[in-house]
């Protein structure tokens, strides 16, 4: 799923200072399991927005929604009506959300009050990883299954480098498994360590962010 | 490995003569002071084969190995020029390997590069458009079929004496010298390792390397950086990843006076290069005096490696 994490409420204010009633909405898709934009997070937002701005004596009326999703634009909809009476939006969805919703209102301004982090998922309460950088052209089955594009911090196809000490990566203080350990690890496992001895040559980043931006057709969907 | 020179550079022809060759490193200054460069190199020059020109190392800003390249060659030094393949895509890349070659640059030493959290702008982005092993066998490719990682005919092919660096001390283990078979495989001609302090580990991965025959297809030398000072010794050991520095070495330091720890760690360097020499395929010394350029020759005199073979 899309890993999301609150901006610093300071933020949000300085967004929408010169706003005395927006739209707060959220979504029901990742961001909701990662507890960082479903209702829940909307109705905390609100509040915390309308509480700093009263102690600034400046009241803040916010209207509160959480849609189904954001990247559907029928989903956007629903907040028509709370948008017409309001001065701004706060989208609390991944960074697709804000964008759907400046789609669909031309002349609203609309901000991001999340920090759209990665395509990853849940290691722990409270703890979500990256396991993808959506290159378009994935690559995984000749390491085991385990991402080196996305979990080695110099994307190497021919790790590990001269900086992976005890399983542990030299980027990130101690924190981060050397993922080229892992696959080392996992080859071994399945009896196909003779896949690290090759020599793995360039990748095709034209299927990545690198190609321009990308769309994605299924022809018998399209209507 | 043919009497055939693939670059002709000093550095090729010396080891092609059976000879240990010994190259040096002078990293540019994070300024465009050409005076105090010059100045660090000249203590270089004659006393040994090639200086390695670092490109930005540990990520930080420097002025390029490139330009730094063509300058030693003006002074009469034969250059080894890094470069990394953190802050370039194969387009730069290989446009950079054309220009050096373009300058007179013979030797090529191919790096992925420390990661720019290390350095002085962790806040840039990188590129790893390619690792180092791509490196390799782009520019071997380049110089030996004359064509680009495209697949595009080049107009002249770049004349180079292809390099790489090995870390014997990080993990796994096992897998240090496979990966440095990589390199040999991707195009390495002789490879630089990481500096050494545990000879023990060092010992046993010469040992795989000679029984798996690399050091039949490349020219291995090993890495020696004189520790300066206790702290120095203490600094890489606690934070440099995969460098092992032993309590014996660190032990001897502390034992002399504080006015005698360099003149100590230069005894050191020296019996460690009588060591590494004195192993089986080991082709020569990569002595890298960081911010010490001025005790080189000290070093090479004692280590009796002077004077510099002379090749045509």
């Amino acid at each position: 799923m899309v890993i999301g994490e609150s901006k610093p409420v300071a933020e949000i204010l300085e967004m929408i200072k010169d706003f005395k009633k927006v739209v707060v909405a959220g979504c029901k898709g990742c961001v909701t399991v990662c507890n960082a934009g479903g209702e829940k997070e909307v109705a905390i937002l609100a509040s915390e927005l309308r509480i700093a701005r009263k102690a600034a004596g400046n009241d803040l009326e916010t209207l509160e929604y959480t849609c189904e999703r954001q990247c559907d634009p029928e989903y956007i909809e629903p907040l028509d009506d709370l948008v017409k009476d309001a001065e701004a939006i706060i989208s609390i969805a991944c960074s697709v959300g804000p964008q759907y919703c400046a789609a669909r209102y031309p002349y609203v301004p609309v901000f991001p009050g999340l920090n759209t982090m990665s395509i990853g998922g849940a290691t722990e309460h409270g703890v979500w990883k990256e396991f993808c950088q959506a290159c378009g052209n994935c690559i995984i089955g000749d390491f085991g299954g385990l991402c080196p594009i996305t979990r080695c911090a110099k994307q190497l196809l021919n790790g590990p480098c001269g900086g992976s000490s005890e399983g542990i990566c030299e980027v990130g203080k101690g924190s981060i498994p050397c993922i080229w350990q892992l696959i080392y690890d996992r080859l071994k496992n399945l009896g196909q360590l003779h896949k690290m001895q090759e020599v793995k040559l360039y990748k095709n980043w034209s299927t990545s962010r690198d190609g321009g931006l990308r769309t994605t057709i299924r022809e018998e969907l399209k209507q | 490995m043919t009497a055939e020179y693939t670059a002709g550079s000093k550095l090729e022809k010396i080891f092609k003569s059976g000879q240990k060759a010994v190259t040096g490193e002078c990293g540019p200054p994070r300024g465009c002071d050409v005076e105090h460069f010059k100045h660090k190199a000249n203590f270089l020059k004659g006393n040994v084969d090639a200086v390695n020109l670092t490109d930005n190392q540990t990520a930080v800003v420097r002025f390029c190995s490139m330009a730094a390249g063509r300058i030693l060659l003006d002074m009469g030094i034969e250059p080894v020029m890094q470069m990394v393949t953190r802050d370039m895509n194969r387009i730069a890349l290989q446009s950079n390997v054309l220009g050096a070659a373009a300058l007179g640059i013979k030797n090529l030493l191919c790096l992925t590069g420390d990661h720019q959290s290390f350095g002085d702008h962790p806040q840039a982005k990188n590129v790893h458009d390619m690792d180092s092993i791509m490196l390799l066998h782009t520019v071997k490719t380049m110089r030996d079929e004359g064509k680009m990682v495209s697949g595009t005919e080049l107009q002249g092919r770049p004349q180079m004496f292809i390099g790489a660096a090995a870390n014997p001390f990080a993990d796994p283990q096992e897998f240090r010298v496979i990966r440095m078979g990589k390199k040999i495989a991707a195009g390495a001609q002789f490879i630089q390792t990481q500096c050494i302090y545990n000879m023990e580990r060092f010992r046993k991965f010469m040992e795989m390397a000679v029984d798996m025959g690399l050091t039949e297809k490349c020219y291995i030398m090993a890495g020696i950086t004189p520790l300066k000072s206790v702290g120095m010794a203490n600094y890489m050991k606690k934070f440099v990843p995969g460098l092992d520095v032993p309590d014996s070495y660190i032990t001897r330091l502390k034992g002399v006076p504080k006015d005698k720890v360099a003149a100590e760690g230069i005894k050191i360097a020296v019996e460690q290069i009588h060591e590494c020499l004195a192993m089986k395929g080991i082709s020569g010394i990569h002595l890298m005096a960081i911010e010490w350029e001025d005790h080189v020759p000290e070093i090479v005199e004692a280590a009796g490696l002077l004077p510099r073979p002379v090749v045509d």
